[in-house]
């Protein structure tokens, strides 16, 4: 009994992390309407951009083969992964993310230049890609060699920064739910990236809401593609193994 | 690209309201923003909105500059007989564009 309870000290003194039973996507925290257009494919704007992926995935550039020469069908060679990233890769020593992933077939496998990041070819084609996965478990950041990367990430989300100095943790771990000013303050599990943001009034990546937390709390944004970056997502997604993928998710 | 999402139920009872649902591909710019460079961006919206069901105009509606982007357009009419619905946007810029669904009335 003493030793479970030492644990639990232990434990909340480093972080306060959210027990696994309490966490809950982006989309409970909605209103009823928001999650309607969410659910209904007709109705969710962020299908627009899995349809103009669709396209793209069967676009061959000039003198290359299309994504799908090589890959064929994304309903099965796609399936569940974006559940695994960021992922590790070897050639490089370190995780990449989906987007990275995907500009290394454009650059290495089809010779064409890679996609601008936060374009709505880079995000219309991740986002066709992961919701290859929708619905399946997030596995991301659970084997042995991703290891000291989540801890990066970790670290990152914990470090206070910025003219407000807050951290991540400050508001997602240990005030979610909460309000700031008109938003509900939600968990950041990565759920449903690409995703539909009303605010945007677009479809965009997570590391584009990361540079907008990081901008709230008038912080120098990371560049996107920076390692930080992909550390800090690489955490998120292992913060919310096994929850379910919903890509293309709407947001607020 | 995508233009268009248009949902309309392939199948109906005869006199049944049915919901025809519309999510367009669209940046509905305002006209009254302006660019990095201080530049205006030009306005491009989507104008007008129109359905025809067999030729006669079922809905008709009228857009302006504080709509936001990727306009989802919902409406209901009365299933009559089995045809055509023929959804028409006008906008700045383009030509129209018409996207048409088939419904079979029982
Ligand atoms: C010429 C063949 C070829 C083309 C074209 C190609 N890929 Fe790949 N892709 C590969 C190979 C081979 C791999 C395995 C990793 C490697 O060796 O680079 C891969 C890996 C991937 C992965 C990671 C899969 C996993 O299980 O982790 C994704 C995602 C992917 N490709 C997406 C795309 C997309 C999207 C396109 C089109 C923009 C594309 N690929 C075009 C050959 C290709
Ligand atoms: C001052 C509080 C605050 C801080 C600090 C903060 N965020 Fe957020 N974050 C928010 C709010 C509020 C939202 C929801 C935005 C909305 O609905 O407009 C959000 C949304 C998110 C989401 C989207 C979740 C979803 O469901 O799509 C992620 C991911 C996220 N934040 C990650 C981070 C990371 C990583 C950091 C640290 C670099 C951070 N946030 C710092 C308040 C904060």
């Amino acid at each position: 009994m003493t030793s479970v309870v030492i644990c639990f000290l232990i434990s909340t003194s480093f972080a306060a992390e959210i027990p696994q039973d309490e966490r809950r996507s982006g989309t409970a925290f909605m209103t009823r309407e928001t999650q309607a257009m969410q659910e209904d494919d007709r109705a969710n704007p962020g299908m627009l951009a899995v349809l103009d992926g669709e396209a793209l995935w069967k676009d061959a550039p000039p003198g290359a083969k299309a994504c799908a020469g090589c890959h064929g069908e994304a309903a099965t060679s796609m399936k569940g992964v974006a559940a695994r990233y960021p992922t590790f890769d070897e050639a490089r020593g370190r995780p990449i993310d989906l987007e990275q992933r995907i500009n290394l077939c454009r650059t290495e496998h089809q010779h064409a230049p890679a996609f601008t990041w936060e374009t709505r070819e880079l995000n219309a084609i991740t986002a066709y890609v992961a919701n290859q996965s929708r619905g399946m478990p997030i596995t991301a950041g659970t084997d042995e060699r991703s290891r000291p990367f989540v801890e990066a990430g970790r670290a990152l989300f914990n470090k206070r920064q910025g003219q407000l100095d807050l951290s991540c943790a400050q508001c997602h771990d240990d005030n979610w739910g909460k309000r700031l000013a008109g938003s509900v303050i939600p968990q950041a599990h990565p759920t449903g990236y690409p995703e539909y943001r009303l605010e945007w009034q677009s479809t965009g990546s997570l590391q584009r809401r990361l540079r907008s937390c990081v901008f709230g709390v008038r912080a120098e944004p990371l560049g996107y593609g920076a390692p930080e970056q992909v550390d800090l997502e690489l955490y998120l997604m292992w913060r919310a193994r096994g929850m379910p993928l919903e890509t293309p998710a709407v947001r607020p | 690209m995508t233009q268009a999402l248009v949902n309309v139920p392939a199948k109906a009872k005869r006199g049944e309201a049915i919901e025809i649902k519309t999510l367009i591909s669209h940046p509905m710019e305002t006209g009254y923003r302006h660019d990095t460079n201080g530049q205006p961006i030009p306005r491009d919206i989507i104008h007008t909105f129109v359905a025809r069901y067999n030729g006669e105009e079922v809905f008709r509606a009228d857009l302006h500059p504080a709509i936001a982007a990727n306009p989802f357009i919902t409406f209901f009419t009365v299933a009559t007989e089995s045809g055509v619905i023929e959804l028409t946007w006008t906008q700045d810029h383009r030509d129209p564009v018409t996207q048409t669904a088939n419904i079979t009335v029982e």
